[in-house]
């Protein structure tokens, strides 16, 4: 019985958590360190932002940005930092969130940190369906979200149905959609070759992922997206963490695999879709947040919320390395992204070849 | 004989819980001309089962006959093409998925656990049930992990990565996930496979004790023939998809089953220790 009465004493719902109650029909359970490790990432972006937001090819002192959003300041200083840098930095922090997730609730179905849609080629799908829309089609930007909405969903539907053998298993998973991607990579080149060298262009610097075009325009339609799938997402996610524990385990625990496969498979690749329409294919985002955001939260299984805010501190701050860097020379966020990235994946299969070997 | 009811709510317990293996009486979850199969292979064979409240029933049977199978399908993992089990005499696929984990728990051959996850918190998964999106932790659901803790002794373990355990740690831990359901109904899927003997036998007496003092029905599957003699107070054998026997250990096991169920020649002794049937094997029939 004293045995008993230690483990009562210990907080509830398992190590290192807190149960927040209100009153005796509510109560959250929180993940200590992982809420720690959230809180410092939204202190790091939001520092980040006020920081971002002064610099570029125009500097603006900080009491001019404060001037600004108290409604003062030349029409000059406002557009830039209105109309430019703002919608600039909150179009990143929500591509980086939502990147995180998606790579996040992918790794999580597959059981495998490398099964992230930027790997499986379901982003290389959103950018083709864009693609197909904007130069063999001519659409617009709402027929352009579409368009990579469709492609990203074709592209997963390609990927599940060629790794179907009784029920998906996450390994196989992977390769396929590896090699679906490359299928699409080759779709896209030829894409991009045959269409008019103006057109090319744009579609080549958009491929490569930037936020150098962002505007209210394009933070809306995301934002409505993200706000949109992220219900779905707190809805699912403990089923999701529970098939985690293999199907049968779920099942019995009242848990509908193939219900909270759909949703979420269709959740993510929207997310996807969202920002590559948005802004380009960027990589590795959500290949290397939600592992990040696990090591430093020290978390069973993948965690969403601390893997959004990991993603959007990355994503600002590769944006601002990515403007900094080279300056005035504007380079695309996307290609920070993948050579960060590159180097956590190239860790990351030595690590995953040694666990195997 | 199980005494009392346990904690069930509106439990169907009724008096004639002591009727083993004769059915009627008593038999909360039963499965009515059950056809199972995958694609165009029929596993189960218009098969007809009543688990009777209270008791400890083991299935036995030969590889591949349909003893897994069965029990997926009484968990309501694998929908029957024919047939049904019924919950509470309603069909088990009317309830929702939830309800059902309320009444019914099932310990699957293989569960993975994921990367550093700890004691407690994979024993705090077996609350999902209960739970609710804006409602995640109650006193109730800390009482049921405390007490699963302590039943399968892995309460001194708590704050321990499950990988680092031991097989029979582990299998102790997943039992734990399984109790802290607190389910009336426990199926389990050979529960002491990968496990020395001792540890066997240490499970299974757990799961003894809890039918027992808590009065939780179980189903096991079970690959031995003595253990299973031992612990059951009712025992099912199948065969090719389709129930051969079933009634008490000592009425089921006879050499002429033994043959017919599994082709092995054997002779049936009395258990020095416990007085329930022991088969020495003797030769496969050829």
């Amino acid at each position: 019985m004293s045995r008993a009465a230690a483990v009562a004493a210990r907080p509830a719902g398992g190590a290192g958590r807190r149960v927040i109650r209100a009153g005796d029909r509510m109560s959250l359970v929180v993940h200590r360190r992982g809420a720690i490790v959230v809180l410092a990432l939204v202190v790091f972006t939001l520092a980040l932002a006020s920081v971002a937001i002064t610099l570029g090819e125009y500097p603006v002192p900080v009491a001019q940005i404060l001037d600004t959003f108290a409604g003062g300041g030349s029409d000059g200083v406002r557009r830039i930092v209105l109309e430019g840098r703002l919608p600039r930095i909150v179009l990143a922090v929500i591509a980086g969130a939502a990147l995180a997730l998606s790579g996040a609730v992918f790794q999580s179905m597959t059981r495998n940190p490398l099964g992230s849609p930027d790997i499986i080629g379901f982003n290389t799908g959103a950018y083709t369906g864009a693609l197909v829309v904007v130069l063999l089609l001519g659409g617009n930007y709402v027929a352009q979200s579409v368009g990579a909405l469709v492609g990203g969903l074709v592209a997963a539907v390609l990927v599940y149905l060629l790794a179907w053998t009784k029920g998906v298993q996450g390994f196989r998973l992977i390769v396929v959609g590896i090699a679906v991607g490359a299928i699409l990579h080759s779709v896209n080149a030829w894409l991009i070759i045959r269409a008019r060298l103006e057109e090319a262009l744009a579609a080549a610097t958009w491929g490569a992922g930037s936020f150098n075009e962002a505007g209210w325009e394009k933070v809306v339609p995301v934002g409505i997206a993200v706000l949109i799938v992220v219900p779905l997402l707190v809805l699912f996610a403990r089923p999701l963490a529970l098939l985690e524990m293999g199907d049968e385990t779920a099942q019995s625990l009242g848990v509908r695999p193939e219900l909270t496969r759909g949703v979420l498979l269709l959740a993510g690749v929207a997310l996807v879709a969202a920002i590559t329409a948005a802004a380009g294919p960027i990589a590795f985002v959500a290949l290397a947040a939600p592992q990040l955001a696990r090591r430093l939260a020290r978390s069973p299984g993948v965690a969403l919320l601390p893997s959004a805010a990991m993603g959007a501190a990355l994503m600002l701050a590769s944006d601002v390395v990515a403007q900094r860097l080279l300056a005035p020379t504007q380079l695309p966020v996307g290609i920070v992204t993948v050579c960060i990235g590159g180097l956590y994946l190239v860790g990351l299969l030595i690590a995953q070849t040694r666990r195997q070997g | 004989m199980s005494g009392d009811a346990g904690p069930i709510e509106g439990a169907g317990m009724t008096e004639g819980t002591s009727k083993r293996g004769a059915g009627e009486a008593g038999a909360r979850l039963t499965g009515r001309g059950l056809r199972v199969g995958y694609h165009d292979r029929t596993i189960l064979h218009e098969l007809d089962i009543d688990i009777p409240d209270g008791s400890f029933t083991v299935i036995v049977g030969p590889n591949a006959c349909g003893k897994s199978t069965l029990l997926r399908s009484l968990a309501r993992l694998l929908p029957p093409s024919a047939g049904s089990v019924l919950l509470d005499g309603k069909a088990i696929a009317s309830y929702s998925a939830k309800e059902v984990a309320r009444v019914v728990g099932l310990l699957p051959q293989t569960s993975i656990a994921p990367d550093g996850i700890t004691v407690v918190d994979l024993v705090s998964r077996g609350r999902f049930p209960h739970q609710k999106l804006l409602r995640q932790w109650s006193e109730v659901d800390e009482q049921a992990v405390t007490r699963a803790m302590a039943a399968t002794g892995v309460d001194d373990l708590a704050a321990r990565p499950v990988d680092e355990l031991s097989g029979g740690q582990r299998q102790r831990v997943w039992v734990a996930m399984a109790l802290a359901q607190q389910t009336p109904l426990l199926l389990l899927d050979e529960p002491t496979t990968f496990l020395d003997i001792a540890h066997q036998v240490e499970l299974l007496d757990l799961f003894a004790r809890l039918n027992r003092t808590a009065g939780r029905t179980l189903v096991a599957v079970l690959h031995d023939l003595n253990q299973a003699s031992r612990y059951a107070d009712n025992l099912i054998a199948m065969k090719d998809g389709r129930v051969v026997a079933e009634g008490r250990p000592v009425d089921v096991v006879t050499a002429e089953l033994v043959e017919h169920v599994f082709g092995l020649r054997a002779r049936i002794i009395e258990d020095p220790e416990t007085g329930t049937p022991l088969v020495i094997p003797l030769a496969p029939v050829s």
